[in-house]
């Protein structure tokens, strides 16, 4: 590996600033795997088909699998590990959205920020927006639920 | 405690991501490997080179197949690493071992492996013809068990043979006869964890394996007799598994990573299957092509049943033929059927290995079985559900294997079936034509399945108290997603009287201090398992009345376990907290008796026997669930397009442990069992190579896509099981693939009896092509 | 996981951007201009893409831009598909972007690289083929304005260092009829069995097509059959797929002849949408 491949990138997640020492070549998920010790974000095919991987960049899902992490410089970036009670992983445990729990960190980050962004999200957004990640456990219906139960109470809490 | 749905012990490590996985657990100085696998689905390896690889900075070693043992669960006839030649595309050639995951990869493109390709088998049917080329020229002196008979010079690994009453008066009483014939191609589990798996091998001779598995104690078993190692020297780990679906029941990359850290002096090896690897290298759902002969009086009784399963269990037998007993314990489906005749093969292919798939045989049997009832019914004009229940078996049948039935294992059909009635609303329609595109149709079928597993296989548990009078529960089950040591602890809470949050459950599975768990599969956890904790907390239960016998002089009988304390049955105001007696109890005085309470438990199932070779008479499994099942599908009829609108499974459980959870694993198990069917297969070009080794082009079933979901419960109790439970984790799916087919067969008029049901595959079957 | 090297460059500029090129390939490098990286990186993952030096051209003002005036709109080719459809400045194309891939991909892919990408669906290409556009392209010779059809022929045709910095259309455009039909061999989200693209122009009908050979394009002689007003629907379809660039695609999507019977009716479903619209 030549020297002049790796760098020094400092990148900004769950609001804490670190820096790491990395191949420019790496991709987001291997330095929050690998480097930052954050496991929260899953590989699953790193090919983009699955979502396992997903985290935030400045509150967009993306799947972290599909980016480098030197892309990520100067943006904020959200993991898994940096949900502190969001209503949807309540809202994940109620409603049993999980079984073997692979899928869900990445579920839960797209979810989440759907239900932050989009908190008047209809039937077909909340589709659109899910349907980017995979689930072999569940039938998908209990994720559903949760989804809606925390938008049902964004709604209550609205009016 | 019983019924309730118990929030999952590990729920909250899973919504907040410090739930950990094997190939999260990355530790410095870790050795990383990547497998260089065969382009060809048959071929001689000529040469392998390797120097280049080496040459890579980083590389530590590369491993190749020369001089390792053959390995296989029933028949061992598959090389680790494949040496001579290749039989499948994807086979693994040489492991490359690296500092890092990237090294290893860059070696890995450095092997240079010169092959000739060879002719390929691409389908079982293909296999049996006189000309097709052997997979295994050395069938015949394969090393194997007992119970497996392979047919040297042929590609049949293994026949189980079916052979109950007389086919002669069978056919003789029968007025409607018809056969039909049904296949699919091999497919994929695809768990969202790929396997994985990290070996180390310490100067003691001590084996350390972490690996993503359901069965952890068959992994340390088979590392002892592959490789000649002390059983008590490998020591398996196993953190939470994601997602199995009997795809991590076989042993494979445990070998590897064994073989990789032999390769660096025992430092410590990652082997990680990437998604394309894990797809076709790593064993694979079975594939079939079968033919039913089904007989009947007029009024509908079936009177003989003739049944040739042949499996496409690929390049290697491994557990493909026990999947394929097991299909042929259960062939008729849960139907009395007094004289049966079938034939259920194991077949070597030059596709990906198979490995049990959820349902263990079942979803497969099921298929050609319901698809032929529904022929079946049609020729007889008779109602699809009818001619099921008419059928349906009862206590005081046999089963094909002969057992004979009886009211606690054998759940209840005719309940499900009507179960099933109301909540289709059967009787009302059952093809509606919506407008001249457009029509909607459901779909039946039923399913049973009984549990083939070791006649000797066991479960331990053990529980230890805390100082504050909390439980440790510890189990080899594995957690791999069903939610099982969250309902061992429900019952470990229920035996106990006592409340489940004191309840702490080990997740990860080391076998050196986790009591044995044979395997986690077969939806045996509860049963096994919570019959082991049973016993494990009745032991407890003894040790603490021992010991509050003599604080509270009071006579052991007259002593009573619950909440929190040991009283006084009949005065329970006469007690001793528990905690007080968890470590022993230490009179005023100083003085001290017993000690940390430890129970424990084991269970082996009973009465258990082998197949008869000639017959298939013998005690398969413990008991039967049964299950009825329907899907409504919309059709549109220009474009074979469709909507599968609504999925119904009714199962009888005997009793539910955790409504919630086992609501998940039925329906989780039908959604599998619809993108199956609908979706899910390889696809093979004419060198028997896997064109789609990736969810891009294997698309399974997505968010939105899901039809709506309603699962119930029968409770016939099975009177021997924790509560009456029975097994549930793969009912759900059995019968699924099949209503879908007889909804879009009725639907589209014609008989669809290949899976997947692409809306291409439903186009060529109106076509004729 | 990318198990080959490359330096990784952020330009602000497009002469920034050219000229690092010119640099780094003067050096002995391959350079490649990088967009949303979806494709470099999953397709270097199996050794299809190599580069040893990635330009990365989001962070140029141009490619970012979202213009849209009176008579034109400038989409910048860096913009994701995401923004594309959440704009919605071109209905049709919001429309062929929001199915392609899913909703989390497309945070990821841009405009520029779904146009220049190896997989050969491109379908946001095909309402771009159908409005006339004009795609600006830098290079050595600075940046130029050109036709799309001359610059699109089946793939992009760039000469070494150029890139696509935007894309401008017609406002007239935007508001014509339009239909976008994307047939999967199943299910919601995967690569088009077929997928056909179709505008009205007055009485002219414009279609474009994507997997139905292994390129995206638009056909003069197919949109003439297809315009045969004097002939019934059925006629002129069968005459239109008479007129395929290339023999239709027979691939792990679908069969040639199934591709055939679905791409029929779907040009029928096209043609009488857009015509009964008419009435
Ligand atoms: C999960 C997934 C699903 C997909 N499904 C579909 C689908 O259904 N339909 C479909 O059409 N496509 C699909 N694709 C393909 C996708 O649109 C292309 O891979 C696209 O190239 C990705 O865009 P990008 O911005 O990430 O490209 P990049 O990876 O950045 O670049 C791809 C190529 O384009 C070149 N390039 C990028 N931008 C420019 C520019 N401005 N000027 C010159 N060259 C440039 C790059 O040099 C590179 O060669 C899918 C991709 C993924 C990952
Ligand atoms: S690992 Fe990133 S999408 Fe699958
Ligand atoms: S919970 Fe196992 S994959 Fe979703």
């Amino acid at each position: 590996m030549s020297s002049s491949s790796k760098c020094e990138i400092p990148l900004t997640v769950n609001g804490e600033k670190y820096s790491v020492i990395a191949r420019q070549a790496d991709t987001l998920l291997f330095v929050l795997r690998n480097h930052l010790g954050l496991t929260g974000a899953k590989p699953g095919c790193l090919n983009g088909d699955c979502g396992a991987c997903t985290v935030l960049m400045d509150k967009t899902p993306i799947k972290s699998c599909m980016i480098l992490a030197i892309e990520a410089i100067g943006k904020s970036v959200t993991t898994i590990e940096g949900l502190r009670d969001a209503p949807i992983q309540r809202a994940f445990v109620e409603h049993f959205a999980f079984q073997c729990g692979y899928c869900t960190p990445g579920f839960i980050m797209n979810a989440h920020a759907l239900v932050e962004s989009t908190p008047n999200a209809s039937e077909p957004i909340i589709e659109k927006w899910l349907e980017s990640n995979v689930c072999r456990c569940t039938s998908y219906f209990e994720i559903e639920q949760a989804v809606k139960s925390v938008l049902a109470e964004k709604q209550a809490s609205k009016d | 405690m019983i019924g309730k749905s118990v929030i999952r012990k590990e729920a909250w490590d899973k919504v907040t991501g410090r739930a950990k996985y094997t190939h999260d657990k990355l530790q410095q100085g870790m050795l990383h490997a990547h497998l260089v696998t065969s382009p060809y689905a048959h071929a001689l390896i000529h040469e392998i080179h390797f120097e280049k690889a080496l040459s890579v900075p980083g590389v530590r070693a590369v491993v190749t197949g020369k001089g390792l043992p053959l390995t296989g669960e029933d028949l061992r006839d598959r090389p680790p690493i494949a040496f001579d030649k290749v039989r499948y595309h994807g086979e693994v050639v040489a492991i490359v071992v690296a500092d890092t995951p990237i090294q290893a990869e860059k070696g890995a493109n450095l092997v240079q492996i010169v092959y000739e390709p060879l002719p390929t088998v691409g389908s079982p049917r293909a296999a049996l013809q006189a000309d097709a080329p052997l997979i295994h020229e050395n069938l015949g002196s394969y090393e194997k068990n007992d119970h497996t008979y392979p047919e040297p010079n042929t590609n049949i690994a293994h026949r189980t043979k079916i052979r109950k009453g007389n086919m002669e008066k069978g056919w003789s009483e029968s007025e409607v006869v018809i056969e039909t014939s049904v296949a699919f191609s091999p497919s994929d589990h695809l768990a969202m964890e790929t396997r994985c798996a990290t070996a180390e091998i310490f100067p003691d001779g001590r084996i350390e394996i972490t690996a993503s598995t359901q069965s952890p104690f068959m992994i340390k078993k088979l590392i002892s007799t592959y490789f000649g190692e002390d059983v008590g020297k490998v020591v398996v780990h196993t953190p939470l598994v994601g997602g199995g679906y009997g795809g991590k029941a076989p042993v494979q990359l445990e070998l590897l990573a064994y073989l990789a850290s032999k390769a660096v002096r025992g430092r410590k090896v990652s082997v990680w299957n990437t998604r394309e690897q894990d797809m076709i290298t790593s064993p694979v759902h079975i594939g079939m092509e079968a033919t039913v002969k089904l007989g009947c009086t007029k009024d509908g009784m079936i009177k003989a049943a003739e049944i040739l399963f042949l499996f496409d269990g690929g390049a290697y037998s491994d557990k493909a033929i026990d999947v394929t007993r097991a299909a042929a314990v259960d062939c008729t489906g849960p139907y009395r059927i007094e004289n049966v005749w079938c034939d259920s093969l194991c077949i070597y292919t030059n596709h990906p290995y198979a490995s049990p798939f959820r349902s263990f045989g079942h979803c497969e049997q099921a298929f050609a079985i319901e698809r032929a009832m529904d022929i079946l019914a049609e020729k007889l004009g008779m109602d699809k559900l009818e001619l099921r229940l008419k059928n349906a078996i009862l206590p005081g049948h046999t089963t094909p294997t002969r057992v004979l039935l009886n009211r606690s294992n054998v759940g209840n059909l005719p309940a499900c079936i009507k179960r099933l009635r109301e909540l289709i609303q059967w009787d009302q329609w059952q093809r509606i034509e919506l407008n001249a595109r457009t029509v909607r149709a459901k779909g039946v079928s039923c399913s049973w399945k009984t549990s083939t597993i070791d006649t000797e296989a066991s479960s331990g548990a053990i529980v230890t108290f805390n100082p504050d009078g909390s439980v440790n529960l510890m189990s080899g089950v594995v957690e791999i997603g069903t939610g099982s040591k969250t309902v061992l602890a429900q019952i470990l809470a229920g035996k106990l009287k006592m409340d489940i949050d004191d309840i702490h459950v080990k997740m990860d599975i080391d076998t050196q201090s986790t009591p044995e768990h044979w395997k986690t599969v077969a939806s045996r956890g509860t049963f096994m398992g919570g019959r082991a904790v049973l016993n494990a907390a009745e032991d407890a239960i003894r040790q603490l009345k021992a010991i509050a016998a003599c604080v509270l002089r009071s006579p052991i009988e007259d002593l009573e376990v619950g909440y929190g304390k040991v009283f006084v049955r009949d005065d329970p105001a006469i007690f001793i907290p528990i905690k007080d007696i968890a470590y022993g109890y230490k009179y005023p005085n100083g003085n001290a008796i017993g000690g940390q309470i430890i129970g424990r438990g084991n269970y082996t199932l009973r009465h258990l026997t082998p197949l008869d070779k000639e017959t298939g008479a013998g005690k398969p499994g413990p008991e039967w669930t049964v299950c009825a099942h329907a899907v409504e599908i919309e059709f549109d009829k220009r474009d074979c397009t469709y909507q599968i609108l609504k999925a119904v499974s009714v199962v009888d459980v005997g009793e539910v442990l955790n409504w919630k959870a086992a609501i998940g694993q039925i329906i989780g198990a039908m959604s599998m069992g619809l993108s199956f069917a609908s979706r899910e297969t390889f696809l093979f070009d004419r060198y028997e190579r896997v064109l789609n080794p990736q969810i891009r082009t294997y698309q399974p079933i997505r968010f939105g896509e899901h039809p709506e979901y309603i699962a119930d419960f029968i409770k016939t109790p099975q009177i021997d099981a924790p509560y009456g439970a029975r097994g549930a984790g793969e009912h759900g799916l059995i019968g699924i693939p099949a209503a879908l087919a007889n909804a879009l067969s009725i639907a589209a008029g014609v008989p669809l009896n290949k899976l997947p049901l692409f809306p291409e595959q439903i186009w060529r079957a109106q076509k004729g092509k | 996981m990318v198990s080959f090297d490359f330096t990784y460059h952020r330009p602000s500029s497009i002469e920034e951007a050219v000229q690092l090129f010119a640099s780094l390939q003067r050096q002995g490098k391959t350079p490649i201009y990088y967009s949303g990286g979806t494709e470099i990186i999953t397709l270097s993952r199996l050794n299809l893409v190599f580069a040893d030096a990635v330009i990365d051209i989001k962070h140029i003002p141009e490619c970012q831009s979202f213009d849209i005036s009176q008579n034109q709109l400038v989409l910048g080719t860096a913009l994701t598909l995401t923004a594309i459809e959440e704009t919605n400045a071109f209905p049709l194309l919001a429309k062929a972007a929001s199915e392609i891939a899913d909703r989390t991909a497309r945070n990821q892919i841009t405009l520029g690289g779904n146009i220049c990408g190896q997989i050969f669906y491109r379908e946001t290409v095909l309402p771009l083929l159908l409005v006339d556009s004009d795609i600006v392209i830098a290079g050595k010779s600075g940046v130029q304005q050109r036709p799309i059809h001359e610059v699109f022929q089946q793939s992009i045709q760039l000469q070494p260092g150029e890139f696509l910095v935007q894309v401008k259309m017609n406002a007239a455009y935007l508001t014509m009829p339009h239909v976008h039909m994307k047939r999967r061999k199943q299910g919601k989200v995967g690569y088009p069995l077929v997928t056909v693209s179709a505008l009205k122009k007055g009485n002219e009908l414009r279609t474009a097509f994507s997997g139905v050979c292994p390129f995206p394009f638009r056909s003069p002689k197919v949109e003439e059959m297809l315009n045969a007003r004097h002939l019934p629907i059925d006629a002129r379809i069968d005459y239109a797929l008479q007129q395929l660039p290339e023999p239709i695609l027979d691939d792990i999507e679908g069969s040639a002849e199934y591709r055939l019977f679905v791409l029929k009716n779907t040009l029928w479903d096209i043609l009488t949408e857009l015509e009964e619209a008419e009435r």
